[in-house]
């Protein structure tokens, strides 16, 4: 067999070039993204490492000050009260996001007439974020002539000052918030509807009633949507900075100084750019740990129909 | 007569038959009315605080403070429009926004699709490490790189251009990666090995097939893109100083900041919804692609 021994090295000689040209490959279709990770990405997270230990006011040079950013923060009562905000916050919204969207969802996956029309309406306010939407919720919120206590004077209620009100203010947001809730209604709904049909009739035949088949058979299925939905919203309301600082300026008297709103001060109004990269350290760590403790958990609720896992 | 007759006659099938058309009703018409009204009430409150906006933005400034507030403003009043839009240089905010927003949807289109391809076709040296550094990067906050990002820009001399706004797009955005991935994974691997044969590159796969069939998962990135562009706030705050630099969205954000005494709120108002317009628009008439586009990242991966 002189022949098969000739072809083999032959072969693998061809096979390692052919591995050569598909990394080549590869890396040529990669490219931006590697040299974006290194310029955007990759590089600044070693310079925020650098930069949260040197006091640097931009316009003189830096000075290295070892830990003093990170000893101030415990002593920082703002840092203490934007993170107050900003946990009381998020966790309001995250679950009400997860439940109305889920309730919503199922609403909209009846099956009846016009149907989508009232999807496109509910879906309508989460793809005008953005300033103009502040804009309008501050008149929303205005005590003296806004929609909103329009319509509690309506039933007899004195509403409160909402924006100008120290108790009101991150209620105030909260419900802003609910009004964006389309986003989360948009992606259970698609769970909603890759829901085999076979799982409900084998349910139907086991007497199972529309309650039964909500519980055991809708619920379960929707579990990695919920997870990735919870995953999402902790990360992005962790985030909030146009409303607040379109509507509130962190007022009154810090009510409503969420995380970001004061990171984004002490960078480009105090230029406190050493601190600020110490905030935003802390921030990446609550997210990082929130994150984690989700995914822990996971294994406990979250089911996943057959072997395959999703990558989320 | 007759009908009476029948009733006596034959009382039994009557009742059933009453007692279907009452399981009917209860089992069919009752359900479906709940889900009418509460669909009714849901769309109430949704669409509310837009109409809400729009009579107000057609106010005159006398009738924006009355209360109990007028729905229909007695009369409409259209100028508030160009008004509000001159207060400010608004147009020039606009090309800013269609400068910014149009090229970083480019640069978004071609480097995500690329590298996409990339992740979705080719199993290079380590492609499963560098996708779930990607994956990653969507977990790391702006914020932690927004500072020295920022020092980077101001080094170069890129503060007060619009450049900072646009160039990082063109190095790829993991979220849209991650979208287009998804999607190209699902088209059959028969047709690149098709391709091939016929003789074409590598690139010419990525080119004269891959595009073509993304097509719908494209038109979602850009449509996100779009919307990201038109709508953020945090980078023009960083990064432009001078007006006549200034987005929409920034401009909008300013907008207030002006008037020393009362807000002007029928112009406020006015000049929101033309800013938002563009977002709307597109929105309603890419709806389904939109919606689409959540059902591939919809987590199939």
């Amino acid at each position: 067999m002189p022949s098969a021994a000739n072809k083999t090295p032959a072969l693998q000689k061809r096979k390692s070039a052919l591995r050569r040209r598909r990394n080549l490959y590869f890396y040529l279709f990669i490219s931006p993204w590697i040299v974006g990770f290194i310029i955007f990405r990759g590089g600044p997270l070693l310079a925020a490492i650098w930069l949260s230990f040197v006091k640097w006011e931009i316009v003189t040079p830096p000075v290295f000050v070892g830990l003093a950013n990170w000893k101030a923060m415990p002593h920082d009562p703002l840092f203490w009260q934007s993170l107050k905000v900003t946990f009381l916050y998020t966790f309001s919204v995250v679950p009400l996001g997860i439940v109305f969207g889920f309730l919503l969802a199922l609403l909209m996956n009846q099956n009846v007439r016009g149907v989508t029309v009232f999807r496109t309406i509910y879906y309508l306010p989460s793809v005008t974020s953005g300033v103009a939407i502040a804009m309008l919720w501050l008149w929303i919120f205005n005590p003296d002539f806004g929609l909103l206590n329009y319509f509690l004077s309506l039933i007899g209620i004195h509403g409160p000052a909402w924006l100008f009100d120290v108790r009101w203010v991150l209620p105030a947001f909260i419900i802003m918030s609910l009004w964006g809730v389309g986003g989360t209604m948009i992606i259970y709904l698609a769970g909603l509807q890759g829901i085999p049909t076979q799982l409900y009739e084998a349910a139907e035949i086991d007497g199972a009633n529309g309650w039964a088949k909500l519980l055991h058979v809708t619920i379960p299925m929707m579990t990695p949507i919920v997870f990735f939905n919870l995953v999402m919203s902790v990360i992005s309301t962790f985030q909030v900075f146009s409303s607040a600082f379109v509507m509130t300026q962190g007022g009154p008297m810090n009510a409503s100084l969420f995380y970001v709103l004061y990171l984004f001060r002490n960078a480009f109004q105090y230029f406190e750019m050493g601190y600020a990269a110490c905030l935003a350290w802390v921030l990446f760590a609550i997210i990082g740990v929130c994150t984690l403790i989700i995914f822990a958990t996971s294994d406990r609720w979250v089911y996943y129909e057959g072997a395959a896992r999703g990558i989320i | 007569m007759a009908a009476e007759h029948e009733l006596v006659a034959q009382p039994l099938v009557v009742t059933r038959r009453k007692r279907n058309a009452m399981a009917i009703l209860r089992r069919k018409v009752l359900p479906r009315l709940i889900i009418y009204i509460l669909l009714v009430l849901g769309s109430v409150a949704f669409i509310l605080p837009f109409l809400w906006m729009l009579s107000s933005s057609l106010k005159t400034p006398g009738e924006i403070f009355i209360f109990p507030p007028k729905w229909i403003p007695s009369s409409p009043q259209w100028h508030n429009y160009p008004d509000a839009l001159t207060i400010q240089p608004f147009g020039r905010y606009t090309i800013n926004t269609i400068i910014v927003t149009g090229l970083s949807m480019l640069g978004t289109l071609i480097s995500s699709s690329l590298v996409a391809y990339g992740f979705a076709r080719i199993r290079g040296a380590g492609s499963g490490f560098l996708f779930s550094l990607v994956l990653a990067t969507m977990m790391l906050p702006y914020q932690v790189t927004m500072i020295p990002t920022f020092i980077v820009f101001r080094m170069l001399g890129w503060v007060n251009t619009l450049k900072p706004l646009i160039v990082p797009s063109f190095f790829g955005s993991a979220f849209f990666i991650f979208l287009l991935r998804q999607f190209m994974m699902t088209v059959p691997l028969e047709m690149d090995e098709a391709a091939i044969i016929d003789g074409c590159s590598t690139f010419g796969v990525y080119w004269r097939i891959m595009l073509p069939m993304a097509k719908p998962a494209l038109a979602t990135v850009a449509i996100f893109a779009f919307m990201d562009g038109w709508t953020d706030l945090m980078g023009p705050l960083i990064y432009l100083n001078s007006q006549r630099l200034y987005t929409i969205a920034l401009g909008l954000a300013t907008f207030r900041q002006q008037f020393s005494t009362e807000t002007p709120w029928h112009q406020l108002m006015a000049a929101s919804i033309a800013t938002m317009m563009p977002t709307l628009l597109v929105f309603l008439l890419a709806q389904r692609i939109f919606i689409q586009g959540i059902v591939v990242t919809g987590l199939k991966g």
